[in-house]
């Protein structure tokens, strides 16, 4: 079952001699469960495919379908509800709010949405938890490494019953190590049934996604086909009889 | 990668025969790098003839033997692990050498050339990053033979990237501008026919 729909989505900005094609007629699917990296070089797109993917904007033309429902047309207010229960965002520099503790930060978007303080509490201690972050519940950003937030806005985003998570260079200023503890949150998170997009310029962190959309001046130019079983690169006489 | 080396490395932990060191290379190496037991068997009889290794098993079938290291084989091994491995030449890589082509033919996308091989490293970065999934049966040095991998292909990606942004401000210069040139080939292999 597809979580994310874009079909001929494209968005222009400016007007007449200033306009400037962000993306152009972008199709794309995401399955429940699977994993998607976006790459592709600066001013490629990548950001305006993932805000308009997640109703942060809304795109010139073409449709956008989130959890089976059709954004064209919907309200300001269902739209603002729809991003709060179904679409986690996770950003280059974190975003977390800094008067808030980890555990604050994660239940927010539940209080948001009406969950009662208590239940959305002790929600967001569980997803900190699933992260192994249970005893930084009590910390403020500021009191967290790079790292560690890193994982308060990954849990922010999967906590609830998400069902999409959009990451935006998501390892943002952080080592090889932990980017790819970042890109193994995601993966799990997948596993569990979310749908997930990333974007990154960063071919490592990319190629853990089950599928990589490569994006050139907005347009998608290319995606890789399923790549052979790992097993053969370790069995290169599997792979190559001869 | 030495052979002859990593089984002197291992040796240096203690006496022992032949089907062992290669069990135990390939442990080490993640069993990234398989190797045959022949290999094993003839880089023995080396270490031997260059008094690296012995064994008192003289008259015994080599995989009966069972091996040490000298005091010369432990001076090796130091001295090799601090050696660092002459990078000095850059490796004649088809890969740049066929970007490079596509660049000068006029019927041929170079940037068409370029997403392809992207696509084909990215395909394989993902086989390799497979391997990395299952953290709780991660072996350590299996983890960091498939690092190795992982970087030298992102460098891969790293430059085709860099070759697609230069190519597309080589194409936006105008025509007769001296640095129109300055992607062609002829200009390399000035610079590597120098370095030779």
């Amino acid at each position: 079952m597809s979580i994310l729909e874009l079909h001929k989505v494209s968005k222009v900005y400016g007007q007449g001699d200033n306009e400037v094609d962000a993306i152009t007629d972008i199709e794309l699917v995401v399955e429940r469960g699977s994993l998607v990296a976006i790459m592709g070089p600066s001013g490629s797109g990548k950001s305006t495919l993932l805000t308009i993917a997640g109703s942060l904007e809304e795109p010139t033309s073409g449709d956008v379908i989130i959890d089976g429902a059709r954004l064209n047309g919907m309200s300001r207010n269902d739209k603002a509800r729809l991003r709060r229960r179904s679409v986690g965002y996770v950003f280059q520099d974190f975003n977390l709010l800094p008067g808030l503790t980890a555990a604050e930060n994660v239940s927010l978007p539940l209080e948001l949405d009406g969950v009662a303080m208590k239940k959305a509490r002790a929600k967001g201690i569980g997803a900190l938890d699933g992260l192994g972050l249970a005893d930084r519940a009590d910390s403020y950003p500021d009191q967290l490494s790079g790292g560690e937030r890193q994982r308060v806005a990954i849990a922010r985003a999967v906590v609830g019953e998400r069902s999409l998570l959009l990451a935006d260079e998501p390892s943002g200023a952080l080592d090889s190590v932990n980017g790819e503890s970042v890109m193994r949150m995601i993966l799990n998170a997948c596993h569990g049934g979310v749908a997930a997009v990333v974007v990154t310029h960063d071919a490592k962190l990319a190629s853990w996604a089950d599928r990589v959309v490569f994006l050139r001046d907005g347009k998608a130019v290319d995606e890789t086909l399923a790549p052979p079983s790992p097993e053969e690169l370790l069995n290169p006489n599997v792979a190559n009889p001869q | 990668m030495s052979i002859r080396h990593s089984l002197l490395a291992l040796l240096s932990e203690g006496p022992k025969y032949g089907f062992q060191l290669r069990q135990e290379f390939e442990q080490s190496t993640g069993e990234v790098w398989p190797l045959n037991v022949g290999q094993v068997y003839t880089t023995l009889q080396r270490l031997e003839r260059d008094g690296l290794a012995e064994s008192d098993d003289v008259e015994a079938d080599e995989r009966q033997k069972n091996y040490r290291i000298t005091a010369i084989g432990d001076e090796e091994l130091a001295r090799w692990l601090r050696t660092p491995p002459d990078l000095s030449e850059p490796p004649r890589d088809e890969l740049v050498i066929k970007v490079l082509v596509a660049s000068r033919l006029m019927d041929v996308d170079v940037f068409d050339v370029i997403q392809i091989h992207r696509r084909y490293v990215v395909q394989l970065m993902q086989q390799w990053t497979r391997l990395k999934e299952d953290e709780a049966q991660l072996d350590l040095a299996f983890a960091l033979a498939v690092d190795a991998e992982l970087f030298r292909l992102d460098s891969v990606i790293r430059w085709l990237d860099s070759a697609d942004g230069r190519l597309r401000r080589a194409t936006l210069e105008p025509i007769g501008s001296p640095k129109q040139n300055s992607v062609a080939l002829p200009s390399i292999r000035r610079r590597t026919g120098a370095h030779r």
